[in-house]
């Protein structure tokens, strides 16, 4: 019998739509605080750095997707029937050069921990959906 | 901040009369959750000596108070669906000491029931939260996952081998445990470390023996005055000291993945109950996975950052061991609905009036029961005390 239970997706909200519009032009979009310069993922209409500024105290900013890896893990048995074709695969926290953690799946590499160093240089990969969707995910720099 | 002071005037206020389970635990397609719920209300009250029509009082999580009150039958006038993940029962204990010193209520009831294994349902999912948004969508999904990926950061920063053996001697030191509960899943199947090491991967660094059961169960508690605690069927236990909270909700914002919120609740609850760690003769702590167990060692203060491995090294956690842990074989061994938090003071309770069986502690008179929710989330922590 094929699996045919699609993934979760993604439903944007009011104050996530930039971002996830960002990546369907293969462009990171973050926000970050105007008075303390911390940046902050996901994004929120509150900068949790400084509440006080309020939704002004939020400017967004075109950043690299520079990252390292902050931790991982390879991952056998599908947590949803949507991954079962998957397993199987890498999901990562990372660190992105702004000093935010990001939650994504490293590819192109096979998954095994002797490929897998914390720490190590990573770069984006925009990977486009059919349903119009874009996820961020990284691969070795 | 929490006043240490007026908490520590609420210590003992309130005493745990009855606990118990719902009829079968494990695989029990034929009942539905709400059955576990009141079987496990029934007889807990029975222990207690109570009747439902006592009951004045209804905390739960996971479900409603409104459906559970309802299929009960009963009318509480007071009202609890605090739901912060398999820890929010411990919380429940806390929260109905204040109530109950508080004047709200004087038979309170705590109930748990969940077919993590055989429900009809499908766990309902809201697409639009920040989890589903931006870790559902890479497969992020689940417990295993986000807690692999924090047992990894723990492995960089304490030694790779050594939370491997650490992880190790929680799973086989458990399973002993549970070879002495007859009620446990794995009641009758031994463990070794060869069987531990050999066990397939779920989420690498685990493998299937870190990850706790999933099965279908219940359980409930009842709390009182102390005033009626003293007609208990069969005695009482005191609740002496408590913390809770939580600091994220999706693993990607937890602030240090090698430290959950017990760093606060643990502290908090022996200050409150004014007693000091080497006064403890029984850590329930909530075993999702092994390396909830090391982390949750480590932030209740049993011993430092980094430190668990060497604390639980040589099956110091086993039955006979120095440091009994999870005597009923925990979320790993005994069994593990998916919020398994109440069974930690169920178990409590027990070792505490002396009626634990086989694996009944020589001395135990201070208990600590500890439960961690959601994605290493949330925690709640109780000092519990025989009377």
């Amino acid at each position: 019998m094929t699996n045919t239970t699609p993934k979760p997706q993604p439903l944007p909200q009011p104050e996530t739509d930039r971002y996830w519009d960002g990546l369907k032009n293969e462009e990171i979009w973050l926000q970050r605080s105007k008075t303390t310069g911390k940046y902050q993922f996901y994004p929120r209409e509150i900068s949790i750095h400084d509440p006080a500024s309020g939704a002004e105290g939020i400017e967004w900013v075109k950043v690299s997707g520079n990252a390292e890896l902050f931790t991982f893990a390879i991952v056998h048995i599908a947590p949803h029937m949507g991954f079962v074709g998957d397993v199987p695969y890498i999901t990562a926290l990372v660190q992105l050069e702004e000093d935010v953690i990001v939650p994504t799946n490293i590819v192109g590499v096979d998954p095994e921990p002797e490929n897998l160093q914390i720490g190590m240089a990573l770069k984006p990969v925009f990977e486009h959906h059919e349903d119009g969707q874009t996820l961020l995910k990284f691969e070795p720099a | 901040m929490p006043n240490i002071q007026k908490l520590k005037n609420l210590s003992g206020q309130a005493h745990i009369v009855g606990v118990g389970e719902s009829n079968k635990l494990g695989k029990v397609p034929e009942k539905s959750p709400l059955t576990h719920h009141s079987e496990a209300a029934i007889n807990a009250l029975n222990d207690a000596g109570l009747q439902l029509s006592d009951v004045d009082a209804l905390f739960t999580a996971g479900w409603s108070t409104l459906d559970v009150a309802e299929y009960l039958g009963i009318q509480p006038r007071y009202t609890d669906s605090t739901s912060v993940g398999g820890s929010s029962f411990v919380i429940h204990v806390a929260h109905a000491l204040a109530a109950i010193a508080a004047g709200y209520c004087e038979v309170a009831l705590i109930t748990h029931g969940q077919s993590g294994r055989s429900d009809r349902s499908p766990i309902p999912r809201n697409p639009g939260t920040p989890m589903a948004q931006f870790e559902a969508p890479y497969g992020i999904l689940g417990p295993p996952v986000s807690y692999a990926m924090a047992a990894r950061r723990y492995m960089h920063q304490y030694g790779e081998d050594r939370t491997r053996q650490a992880m190790a001697e929680i799973a086989v030191s458990t399973r002993k445990w549970a070879n002495l509960n007859p009620m446990a899943y794995f009641y009758d199947k031994e463990t070794t470390f060869d069987d531990y090491h050999d066990s397939r991967w779920v989420a690498w660094p685990f493998h299937l023996l870190d990850c706790c059961l999933v099965t279908d169960a219940g359980a409930a508690i009842v709390i009182t005055t102390p005033e009626r605690a003293r007609d208990a069927k069969n005695g009482s236990v005191k609740i002496l000291g408590a913390g809770e909270g939580h600091d994220h909700s999706g693993i990607s914002q937890m602030p240090d993945l090698t430290s959950a919120f017990g760093r606060y609740t643990g502290p908090q609850a022996l200050e409150m109950a004014g007693v000091t760690h080497s006064d403890i003769d029984l850590a329930m702590v909530y075993d999702s996975f092994t390396y909830t167990v090391l982390v949750s060692l480590e932030n209740l203060g049993f011993c430092g950052p980094g430190e668990g491995p060497d604390f639980v090294a040589d099956q110091r956690t086993a039955p006979a061991g120095d440091f009994p842990l999870n005597t009923n074989g925990g979320g790993l061994s005994y069994t593990h609905p998916g919020m398994y938090g109440i069974f930690t003071v169920v178990e409590a309770a027990r070792q505490l009036r002396g009626q634990a069986g086989e694996r009944q502690l020589d001395n135990c008179d201070l208990a600590v029961a500890h439960g961690t929710g959601g994605l290493l989330s949330s925690t709640g922590t109780v000092v519990l005390g025989a009377n």
